[in-house]
């Protein structure tokens, strides 16, 4: 269960994962959040350029049942989104922490990674929350 | 216990029984829950009828109308007096679509699934658009879903509309904006509606427009493209037999009202609003849509699909409102257009144009009258004479002619003037009956030769 | 993989039940239905067709082969039980459908003259105090074309009486976790918010919940009764007392009316504001997904906002009057769905005070007999008793490996449409049954046996279940692919 959770990464309530790799971060959805929207359909994301807003929904992710909102885990200004995902969206199933990343943002402020949780954290509130995710 | 409806199937004893599964000595001790106070009202309706005395009485009541067929008639206005083949009724409305619902099942429903999937194809081929939807309600609703659309994927407020769009449709565009925040403008014509494009999130025309006058959608979709907004083009499908159809003039998304396409008048309804789009706009789209796709066998089949798109998925988030359509006649109109393919299509709308031009011309050598449309015609146009319109109608109602829509109660200004249709059911002695007729309340000299 | 079709002479490039009208299609046909014309030379160069007219061309033999076969491959009332939850699939008389293809019905123009529709006028006068007194209500509006459209017209209405009476700040509607999705959509097409209060563990709004979220910025409440559950909520006065104590507005979505038929009216209840389906209670057919009709139903307060034209009556003469200055305006083109308003009629004259009220009782005897032949095998979301339909919960079978999906499937390999699954949403594994007062106890026995025949197999072989349909038309159909790679066009 824990390569579904990789440490090294830090989480949203809403499942979303980010990575940051200097001012850059790398957001995508969790192994959790696919599995409960089930087989992903469709990926709606801003262009780029486009300003997120942390906490605020950028896109969303759809099942053939459930459409689900995708928000920024980071505030900043999108450098670029993933086509290929947009392409073939089945890549957020198969792959969410690798080829089913979402965005690629330039975080305008570090310090609102400390508000997101830590792979233990997150452990235990998707622990806590069940069946919340996807819906 | 009687049987009180007569469609019930149960003996006293099939009740009995099922209360006693139940454990209750009757209904009433079920209903123990609703308020003492309301419990078995009285309905204040009148005693059942047996399907003879029902179906005598339903005939009396019919027989105070009159017909469209009992005579000649020239009212269209947004419906159309058409020929429907035999075989549409017989067909479309056998009881395993009528009796069906929406194809919530898709391994028993494949019979409903297939004739909307094939109703939206043989739709976005008509109208050379990408896609088309299952249905809307119809023509009206069709535009105000569209205005909602623009406003959706523009992310603007003011959708403005030209008076070429029916009277009704632009008073249903006037109720929905009293909902969400959107700004209807309403313009006389399409050199108002291209002025006012900048800013705008669509711009709605109709062609032929309500009057009948052939309409330049090249130029309304320029000036909506250029302005970055959306244009919309409510138009009549059996003209697009003959005219360039919206997906050829840069239409956005093509609307209209399907009842021409055999479905009969019915005092306004049910028809099925057709919606089409391009492949970029379809998840914005209302309403379902069909998708083709196989079994675990690999067998073709079809499904409802891009569903989250819509209220039972996305709730207040959904793109519309509308679950219950028109699909029972949007399963009509596929069988029309099977039927008649485009040679049959072509002559239906030829002939309505060819009848509709010959009324005109002889219409229009009369002193005082003359045809007012602004530019070419289809099948339907404007004539003004030296009477109050609603008077010349009632007095040919007379000879019962129903001339055609007076134009008064929706333009004050055009009191004198007549709205008046030809379909490929205008015979040319109707034409001569118009003719006659409408000669003799203008105080016209007699024919100068024979009848024709 | 091709699929030869004898009879047509049609090979599919993927096997299938039926070819496509353009695999049908032959080159050159002759005939037309209508005789040459001149008509096509009026089009200026500029304005007529340039695309092609990509219509199949079919010789009219193979157009009825074609979609005989097509009726053939659907589930409908006609062929069987079909208990799909709050659609009331209740027999349609089919004298219902001949007197709507009555000449001075079906062959009348919407814009004639009011002295040559008097039949048609007076039947839309007749039809709406009939639903006026089935309902409680004093005014009605028959423009509405479904359901939805009806809510929409409704939460409008509402505002403009709030408006009418200087009252803007009002944003939110408040809608139970259990409605129907087009509550809330409806809701939104009105520009306002939408507040959910939940049930609470008797199936019934949670009234504590509900005086939490009330205050002077509601505009009203969307309340189904019977609720979605086939529950009659057991303190709707108390519901309804407290949104009005709040000046909000009561509006009853009348999907479930078929219970309370001559058993309870609206109006006596309470709601301001409620809407019938015609295509549901009235028994007006289905249409494989619509047409129906969606009358609204006002009382005092609000009918000066209902849509207009209406019909008025002048001594014996009918006419059509705009005269409703506060209206919101009309909300379809002409007069509604006539067709389904006719059908309406006619079923209401055909069965009557008492067989209107028959209709109701025997409603709620069927859905409570068929509850009480399935208790044991499945569990019940809310153990008491129903009214016209219930709501059983899968849980149980799909913690053993068949989910409500599964289950709805394997009933199409026991010869039933499924009901109802997946709603209300506050149910897991929610299997929702309305049998309607015209099916025979045989049927219900049958159905019932069948549910749980299904019941017991998931114990001893759920895989089984989880493979149904192998009996349909086809098995089960990729929603996921469909979705993906949209083909919605026979181009594609």
């Amino acid at each position: 269960m824990t390569s579904t959770i990789p440490d090294e990464l830090r989480y949203s309530k809403e499942h979303e994962w980010v990575r940051l790799d200097g001012d850059t971060a790398t957001i995508g959805i969790t192994h959790f959040a696919q599995e409960q929207l089930g087989d992903v359909v469709f990926v709606e994301l801003p262009e780029k350029g486009a300003s997120v807003r942390q906490f605020s929904s950028f896109g969303v992710v759809e099942s053939v049942k459930a459409a689900s909102d995708v928000y920024a885990p980071l505030s900043g200004e999108v450098v670029e989104r993933n086509v290929k995902v947009i392409e073939s969206p089945e890549l957020v199933n198969s792959a969410p922490y690798a080829d089913g990343w979402l965005l690629k943002v330039r975080v305008a402020d570090k310090g609102e990674l400390n508000t997101l949780l830590s792979a233990t954290d997150y452990r235990a509130h998707i622990g806590e929350s069940g069946g919340s995710g996807g819906d | 216990m009687s049987q009180r409806n007569p469609y019930s199937p149960h003996t006293d004893a099939d009740r009995a029984a099922m209360l006693a599964a139940i454990g209750a000595a009757s209904v009433d001790e079920l209903l123990g829950v609703i308020p003492v106070h309301a419990r078995r009202p009285r309905l204040g309706a009148p005693a059942g009828l047996a399907e003879l005395d029902l179906f005598a009485e339903l005939s009396r009541i019919a027989s105070q109308d009159r017909p469209a067929g009992s005579g000649p008639f020239f009212l269209g206005a947004g419906v159309y007096r058409r020929y429907i083949p035999a075989a549409v009724p017989l067909l479309a409305a056998r009881g395993e679509f009528l009796t069906a619902y929406t194809p919530y099942q898709p391994e028993v429903s494949q019979g409903t699934l297939q004739a909307i999937w094939e109703y939206q194809s043989l739709v976005a081929d008509l109208l050379a658009m990408d896609v088309s939807n299952a249905s809307l309600y119809d023509g009206s609703t069709a535009v105000a879903e569209a205005a909602l659309l623009a406003v959706r994927a523009t992310g603007r407020h003011r959708v403005v509309v030209s008076h070429d769009v029916h009277p009704h449709h632009r008073a249903i565009l006037r109720t929905y904006s009293r909902g969400p925040d959107i700004e209807i403008v309403e313009v006389p014509d399409t050199k108002a509606l291209i002025a006012a494009a900048p800013g705008s999130a669509g711009l709605i025309t109709a062609n032929p427009s309500f009057f009948g006058t052939l309409v330049d959608m090249r130029a309304v979709s320029e000036a909506a493209h250029a302005a970055g907004a959306l244009a919309i083009a409510s138009i009549e499908p059996v003209s697009c037999a003959l005219l360039e159809p919206p997906g050829a003039c840069g239409i956005d998304v093509a609307v209209g009202d399907g009842q021409p396409l055999g479905i009969p008048m019915t005092f306004g309804g049910p028809y099925v609003g057709i919606m089409a789009t391009t492949s970029v706009l379809v998840r914005q789209m209302p309403g379902r849509i069909v998708g083709a796709t196989q079994d675990s066998n690999g067998t073709r089949g079809f499904v409802n699909t891009l569903q989250t798109r819509e209220q039972h998925i996305r709730r207040e988030k959904a793109t519309s409102n509308i679950c219950t359509n028109e699909a029972v006649y949007a399963i009509h109109a596929a069988v029309y257009l099977a039927l008649l393919g485009p040679h049959g299509l072509r002559s239906v709308a030829a002939r309505s144009v060819a009848q509709a031009h010959a009324l005109a011309a002889r219409l229009a050598a009369f002193p005082g009258c003359r045809v007012t449309n602004d530019g070419d015609f289809f099948s339907e146009f404007t004539l003004a004479t030296p009477l109050h319109a609603t008077e010349l109608r009632d007095a040919l109602l007379a000879d019962d002619i129903t001339a055609g829509y007076p134009l008064g109660h929706d333009f004050p200004e055009r009191k004198n003037e007549l709205l008046i249709a030809c379909t490929e059911l205008t015979t040319d002695d109707d034409i001569t009956a118009l003719v006659e007729g409408i000669r003799a309340r203008v105080g016209a000299g007699a024919p100068a030769g024979a009848s024709r | 993989m091709t699929k030869r079709f004898p009879e047509s002479g049609a090979t599919t490039a993927e096997p299938a039940l039926e070819p496509l009208l353009t695999e049908l299609a032959r080159s050159v046909r002759g005939n037309g239905h209508v005789a040459a014309s001149d008509g096509a030379s009026r089009i200026p160069a500029r304005f007529a067709r340039t695309v092609p007219l990509g219509l199949p061309e079919l010789a009219e033999q193979q157009v009825v082969r074609h979609f005989t076969h097509l009726a053939q491959l659907n589930y409908s009332v006609d062929t069987g039980f079909y208990p799909l939850g709050s659609c009331t699939m209740k027999y349609n008389p089919k004298i219902n459908d001949r007197v709507a293809g009555l000449p001075g019905f079906a062959d009348m123009h919407p814009l004639q003259p009011d002295a040559d529709t008097q039949g048609a006028l007076r039947l839309i006068y007749e039809l709406e105090r009939l639903l006026g007194g089935i309902t409680g209500f004093p005014a009605i509006s028959l423009q509405p074309a479904a359901g939805a459209h009806a809510e929409f017209t409704a939460i409008l209405m509402f505002k403009a009486y709030h408006a009418a009476r200087g009252d803007t700040k009002r944003r939110r509607v408040i809608v139970p976790d259990s409605a129907h999705g087009t509550n809330p959509s409806s809701a939104a097409m009105c520009g306002f918010e939408v507040t959910t209060v939940r049930s609470d563990a008797r199936g019934n709004v949670d009234l504590a919940a509900l005086e939490d979220t009330l205050g002077d910025d509601v505009v009203g409440m969307m309340l189904t009764n019977p609720n979605t559950l086939g529950l009659f909520e057991e303190r709707l006065e108390e519901v309804i007392a407290a949104v009005h104590r709040h000046g909000g507005l009561m509006y009853g979505d009348g999907a479930n009316m078929n219970a309370l038929l001559g058993i309870a009216r609206p109006g006596d209840l309470g709601f301001d504001v409620i809407h019938l389906n015609l295509h549901k209670t009235f028994s007006t057919p289905h249409g494989a997904g619509g047409p129906g009709a969606g009358p609204v139903c006002a009382n005092d307060k609000l009918a000066p906002f209902l849509p207009v034209p209406f019909v008025v009556r002048d001594g014996d003469t009918y006419r059509l009057s705009e005269d409703r200055p506060q209206s919101v305006g009309r909300v379809r083109a002409f007069h509604g769905n006539y067709g389904v308003l006719v059908r309406a009629y006619t079923y209401i004259r055909n069965l009557g005070e008492e067989g209107l009220r028959a209709c109701g009782e025997d409603a709620i005897l069927a859905a409570n007999y068929l509850l009480s032949r399935l208790r044991g095998a499945y569990d019940l979301a809310y153990d008491r008793p129903c009214m016209h339909e219930f709501v059983l919960t899968a849980a149980a079978q799909k913690k053993a490996g068949a989910s409500a999906l599964d289950i709805a499937k394997a009933l199409i390999d026991e010869g039933f449409h499924p009901p109802t699954v997946y709603f209300p949403l506050i149910v897991p594994e929610a299997l929702m049954i309305e049998p309607t007062e015209t099916e025979p106890k045989e049927t219900l026995d049958a159905f019932a046996d069948a549910l749980v025949r299904i019941a017991d197999r998931v114990k001893t072989d759920p895989a089984a279940v989880h493979d149904a349909p192998r009996n349909a038309p086809l098995r089960r159909l990729d929603e996921v692919a469909a979705a993906r790679r949209p083909r919605l066009h026979w181009r594609a």
